[in-house]
Order: C-alpha cells, then structure tokens, then sequence
C-alpha cells in the first residue's frame, strides 16, 4: 500500500488514505439521539418518562386550545356552541371573551371613536425607538426621537398643545443652567442648578404657563382623562415611560455614586439604597395615597403620571446598580487611557467609559426592564385598569362570570412575547457590539 | 520588575541631527512631594526638562517612577512642591490640567487603548472631541502617523485583533495625533514579548530622532545607551543620581546605583 523510503528514514507514508465517512453510529442523527437522549440507562428511562409527560400534557392541552370556540357574546352562549359541535361538557377553551372584549383589553375605556391615537402613538413610537435600536438607520432619526416623549404625551392625553411644550421647555432651561451658569458658579453648582431649576420650574411654573398659553392661543385635541387609560394600553405606557426614562436615570445614579463630589455621591447612595430597599408596592401606595400630602394644596397630580415616575424611580435604583458594575468591571488604564488624551469629565464618559460599561451591563439591564414591564401589573392594587385588572372586571360582568384560564393564558402569552422580544434583541445587540473576536 | 534587554536596540545607526536641546524650559519640578495616604511616595522632587531633552528613568520596582510621571499629566496628584509644563502650573484647575494633558502624550505599559473603537478612531477622537479637528483632516493626520508607526493597514481593524507590539505602536500614533510637545512612556515595553519590544523601540528611537521631549521610564539600558542624554535614578521615592549614559552606567556614584545596575546587567 505505501512504499517506505528505506535509505533514509525509517517508515515514512508518500500516499494518502483516501477520506471515509465517520460510521452511522458517530454520524447525524443516530448519533444525536445516543449522546443526548439514551447515553446511559438512567438518562434512556428520564427520556421515555419526558416524552409521556409532554404527549400527556400536549394531548390534553393542545386539543383544548385548538378547538376553542371563537364566536359568542358570554359564557353560557360559548356553552351552547360547545356542546352543540362537540357534545355535552367536551373540555375546549372559550376564546370568545377575547374577541367580545377585544378593545377593552386593549384600551380600557379610552372613547373608541379616539382608538386611532394609541394606535398611532403606537406606531410613532416604534419610528422613534427604531434609530436608537438598529444604529444603521439615519442618525437624523434621533431628533425625532428626542421630541417623541411629547408627540406621544399629546396624542394619548390631548388637550392644549403647551402642556407638552411647556414641559418639554423644562429640558431645555436645564441645559441652559448647565451651559451658562457653570462658568460662573463652578461645576458642582453647575450640576446641581441644572436639576433643582427645572424640577421647581416643573412644579410652580408649568401649570400657570401652559394654563395662560391655552387661554390664549387655544390649540389642542379632545382630552382623555387618565381614568379611561386601561388594558394593555396602560400597561404600555407606564412599563415603555418607566424603562425609557428609568435608563438615564439610572445611568446619571450610578456616576453620581461613583463620584468624588461628596453632596452629589451620598445623594445617589441614599436615594439608590431607600428606593430599593422598599417593595414596588409600598411606593405604588405611596405614590396613590400619600403623594398628595406632599405636593401643594389644589395640585391634581394625574395618578398615572405618579405610577410612572414612581415606577421609574425603582427601576432606575435598580440599573444604578447593574451599571456601576459595568463601570467596576473596566480597567482603570481606560479612565486613564481617555484622561491622558485630554478629554473632559463627560467627554470620557459618554465616548469612551459609558459604551464600554453599558455593554457589559446589557444583560442586567435587559433582565430590570423586564422586570419594570411585568410589574406595571402590580398598578392594579391601586386600583387602575391593567389586563389583570380588566380581566377581574370582565370576570365580574354576569355576561363572562366564571371564566379564567383563557384570559389568563392571554395575557401571560402577550407579557411573555414582549419580554422575550426584549431578551432576543439584547442578545443580538451583543454580539453585534462584540469587538474583541481575534 | 521586568528584565533588561540590551541587545534589540543595537543594530541601528541612529540619526541625531535633529536631536537638540534647547534652553527652554519644558518641565519644571520643583520640591514636588506626594503621599497615599500616609505613605510618602515622592520626596521633594526636583527636576527641570529642557526641550528636546530625551531622560530615560530607572530605578528598582515601587520606587516611585510612575507615580513620577503621572503626576506630570496630573493622572496623580501631587501635595507639595510644583509642575510647570510648558509653562503652565499645574493646580487643581481643570482647565488647567487638560490643556496639560493634551500637550502632553502619555503610552502606557497596558496600551490602554480603546477596544470598542478601531483603530483609526482610537486615533482621531481626541483631535475631534478635544482640539476640535474637522473629521477629514484628523483622518488624514492619523493615517499619516499609522504610516509612521509602519500600520496604515489596520486602520479599520479593533484593537483585539492586534498583536501587542502592534497595539503599543497604536498607542504612540494615539498620543503624536494630539501633536505633543512632549512625551511620557511607563514601560511601554515591559508588557511585550521580547520580538515585539524591538517594534516599540524602533518607534521611540524614530520619534527622538525627530527631536520629541521625551521622558521614559524603562530598564532597556541599550535605548537608554543610545538615546538617552540623561539617565535618571530613582530609589525609595527619591532621585538618587542623574547623568549622561557614558557616566552613568561606567561610573555610578553611589552605591543603590551600583547595585541596581549589577542586578540589571546580570554581572
Ligand atoms: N494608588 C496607590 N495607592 C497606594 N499606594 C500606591 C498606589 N500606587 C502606587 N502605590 C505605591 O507607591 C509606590 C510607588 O509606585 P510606582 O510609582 O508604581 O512604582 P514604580 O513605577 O517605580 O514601580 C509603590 O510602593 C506602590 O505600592
Ligand atoms: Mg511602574
């Protein structure tokens, strides 16, 4: 088969064995199933036992779920159609609450001739979130993402267009303290100027301003109370408000406790340790009982917008913590690194420090996210209408007494494909940031 | 401690036309302490560097050469005494301190480059962000100084892709695309392994040929041989001895010199 070179050395092969294919039993499936299902006898008798338990599970569910009825306006009618195509007490679910209550899952009481705002909003938001989720679209994108906190305000609440304006005229006063008053009062007045300005403009100002602008120039749409804010709607707002203004929250938390300046540093610390070492629920009370003892005398402060900022609070005590990991997790040569190029404070921080350390805090910050999204169902123990909510008060009507399961299934299948989205998007989000591959 | 290599250096004749020192003043230290904590690591410092001046410093491992020249871009600060760079005093001003830094070059043992960035953006974000470059041109300076570390190829690739000589070849194109007067390096080449620290060197000895001001702390006795014009010695916080290289290494003055040197040389 292979002649040998004997003269020089020993044995040396000078034709190759020609490639085989590995044995049927090393190969595709055959070997799939030996190394991962009957490897050994005890893993064999866990397979055989799985398998029962999902045959028995899938055989009693899936039929239930598929041959659900669709089409009846209560209870004992979705009863009549079942035992009529299936025969008397047949175990299949009725979906028919679904689509007898469709809107009001979705809307709560929001008037339905005004169902195109949400849904409009809805759509305005993806357009806005889109340039900060795929960096590949238009940068130009950002500015309206910038001005979409307000549009959405507008469109969801109505009313007189300066309420958005005169608030979103608060942002822009902060920046100007921060821009002009830091040369002459130095930095750390610069900063806390820059926050205590616009929160007392946001408490005394606003009102009057916005008050006196309708009065004048009235421009606005028809106004939806908070009241009939419900469903998923509702859940949506407060869970997106709360993680998109929880993120910058939290980022600025955990630099401030990172931070040299002592006023600014025990700041973060107590706020962070208070809001999180109380449950979400106890703030949630606070916020509808005992908030109104704290703001001035004759002050309706929506309960909504409460539950957000309370909401938002909480989880941004949260991502403080997940992002000063992220921020102990880099090298000191990078603080360093940027320090010794010249760069100031936030120039570091938001090119070099801030990119870095939100990478690595990605999965933290995904899993708080979640978090806030599912617990925006707490909100019903103060007494707002969220699916959970809806769903008692569908329950309660003589029309769907006595239903359960199919409601329940909804609802945890819709939260459920909203966090799982969330967690797909952060893992492709790093990869794509991965730039450490050699 | 990282080992003295002599030999990687020896092979180049070296250009010392541009190398001139002039009578300005670059650096000035004068009775420069500094603590952590209740440690007294620098003790009444004083040091002038004139432009155009290439000092090598060395000295056993704590004896406080990083903290020396750190606290020259003010990456430390120092408690006593006084830094003029360039003629400006370094105080608690942050203006100050950054107009510092970005005359100021610094090259790190660990690179300390940016690994979310490529290459070519590790090099113009401070020219951008800092000096206010238009993006064009601080491209172009960039690339001219990739050219001058012998890497325009790799411009668009990530640091993590890099070897190590390559990345501290980086790091130096990253401090000369702030166009600095002067230069500090902290071992930058005691983190390498021994075929890439020639790279490195080559780099240095191409910038002093160049006439750069340029403060090093190393143990490659063969650069400090050829390229230094004073070989500075320091010991439990102090400078212990200062001297041409001919001097310094045939005829060290005190005893920890003749010491450090032996255990050095490995003789
Ligand atoms: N951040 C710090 N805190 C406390 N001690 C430090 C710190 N950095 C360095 N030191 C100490 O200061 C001394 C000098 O350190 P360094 O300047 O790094 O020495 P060298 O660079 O000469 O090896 C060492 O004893 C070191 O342990
Ligand atoms: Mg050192």
């Amino acid at each position: 088969m292979s002649e040998v070179h004997a003269q020089t050395v020993a044995y040396v092969r000078d034709t190759m064995i020609p490639q085989e294919a590995p044995p049927p039993t090393e190969a595709g499936a055959i070997k799939w199933l030996r190394e991962n299902l009957f490897s050994s006898w005890l893993n064999a008798i866990l397979t055989v036992v799985s398998l029962y338990v999902i045959y028995w599970v899938v055989s009693h569910v899936a039929g239930w779920m598929l041959f659900g009825i669709w089409d009846a306006g209560s209870l004992s009618e979705c009863r009549e159609v079942r035992d009529a195509t299936y025969g008397e007490g047949a175990s299949v679910a009725c979906w028919a609450v679904l689509t007898d209550r469709w809107d009001q899952l979705m809307f709560g009481f929001y008037p339905s001739e005004l169902y195109w705002r949400p849904v409009l909003a809805l759509v305005l938001f993806l357009v806005a979130i889109a340039p900060v989720l795929y960096d590949s679209l238009p940068r130009k994108m950002l500015w309206f993402t910038a001005a979409s906190p307000f549009v959405l305000f507008f469109l969801l609440w109505g009313g007189t267009i300066w309420g958005p304006l005169a608030v979103a005229a608060g942002f822009a006063i902060g920046w100007a303290v921060l821009r002009f008053a830091t040369p002459v009062i130095g930095d750390l007045g610069g900063i806390v100027a820059a926050f205590v300005v616009p929160i007392l403009y946001w408490f005394f100002a606003v009102g009057p301003i916005a008050g006196a602008l309708g009065n004048a120039i009235p421009i606005g749409i028809e106004f939806v109370p908070s009241d009939d804010f419900g469903g998923f709607m509702l859940a949506f707002v407060i869970g997106i408000a709360g993680i998109i203004l929880s993120l910058p929250l939290g980022i600025l938390l955990a630099l401030g406790r990172q931070s040299d300046l002592f006023i600014i540093n025990k700041f973060s610390v107590i706020f962070i340790e208070v809001i999180r070492g109380v449950p979400l629920i106890v703030w949630l009370f606070t916020a509808s009982l005992l908030l109104n003892y704290f703001l001035p005398p004759g002050t309706n402060f929506d309960l909504m917008l409460r539950v957000i900022i309370m909401v938002t609070l909480f989880s941004a005590a949260y991502l403080a913590e997940v992002v000063r990991g992220g921020l102990a997790a880099l090298p000191r040569g990078q603080y360093e690194g940027a320090d010794s190029l010249g760069l100031d404070y936030w120039q570091s921080m938001r090119l070099i420090i801030l990119p870095q350390a939100l990478k690595i805090s990605i999965p933290g910050i995904v899993s708080t996210f979640i978090g806030l999204f599912k617990d925006t169902t707490l909100v019903v123990f103060i007494g707002l209408l969220d699916p959970i909510g809806l769903s008692n008060a569908i329950r309660a009507t003589t029309d769907w007494n006595g239903i359960y399961w199919e409601l329940f299934i909804f609802i945890g299948l819709c939260f459920f494909v909203c966090c799982y989205a969330m967690s797909q998007y952060s893992q492709w989000l790093e990869r794509k940031l991965r730039t450490d591959h050699r | 401690m990282a080992e003295a290599h002599t030999n990687p250096v020896e092979e180049r004749q070296i250009d010392r036309s541009q190398m001139q020192v002039s009578d300005e003043v670059a650096i000035e230290i004068a009775g420069m302490n500094k603590w952590y904590g209740t440690f007294h690591v620098l003790r009444d410092i004083d040091l002038t560097v004139n432009r155009g001046e290439r000092i090598v410093i060395c000295g056993p491992s704590g004896s406080g050469k990083s903290t020396l020249i750190r606290c020259i871009n003010a990456l430390e600060e120092h408690q006593k005494g006084s830094i003029t760079v360039d003629g400006t005093l370094l105080s608690n001003d942050l203006k100050n301190i950054d107009r510092i830094r970005s005359e100021v070059g610094m090259v790190f043992q660990h690179f300390n480059l940016f690994p979310h960035l490529t290459i070519l953006e590790n090099c113009t974000l401070a020219p951008i962000w800092v000096r206010k470059t238009p993006k064009r041109e601080a491209e172009e300076t960039a690339m001219y100084f990739l050219e001058k570390v012998k890497i325009p190829e790799q411009a668009n690739k990530y640091p993590g892709q890099l070897s190590g000589g390559q990345q501290q070849r980086v790091a130096i194109a990253r401090s000369l695309c702030m166009r600095p007067r002067i230069m500090l390096f902290d071992e930058p080449t005691s983190a390498l392994d021994p075929e890439m620290i020639k790279e490195v060197l080559d780099t240095m000895i191409q910038l002093a040929e160049d006439g750069m001001t340029m403060l090093v702390v190393t143990h490659e006795m063969g650069f400090a041989r050829q390229v230094a014009n004073r070989v500075i010695f320091m010991d439990q916080g102090q400078i212990v001895e200062q001297n041409e290289p001919e001097e310094f290494f045939m005829n060290p003055k005190s005893d920890r010199t003749k010491l450090f040197l032996s255990q050095i040389l490995g003789h």
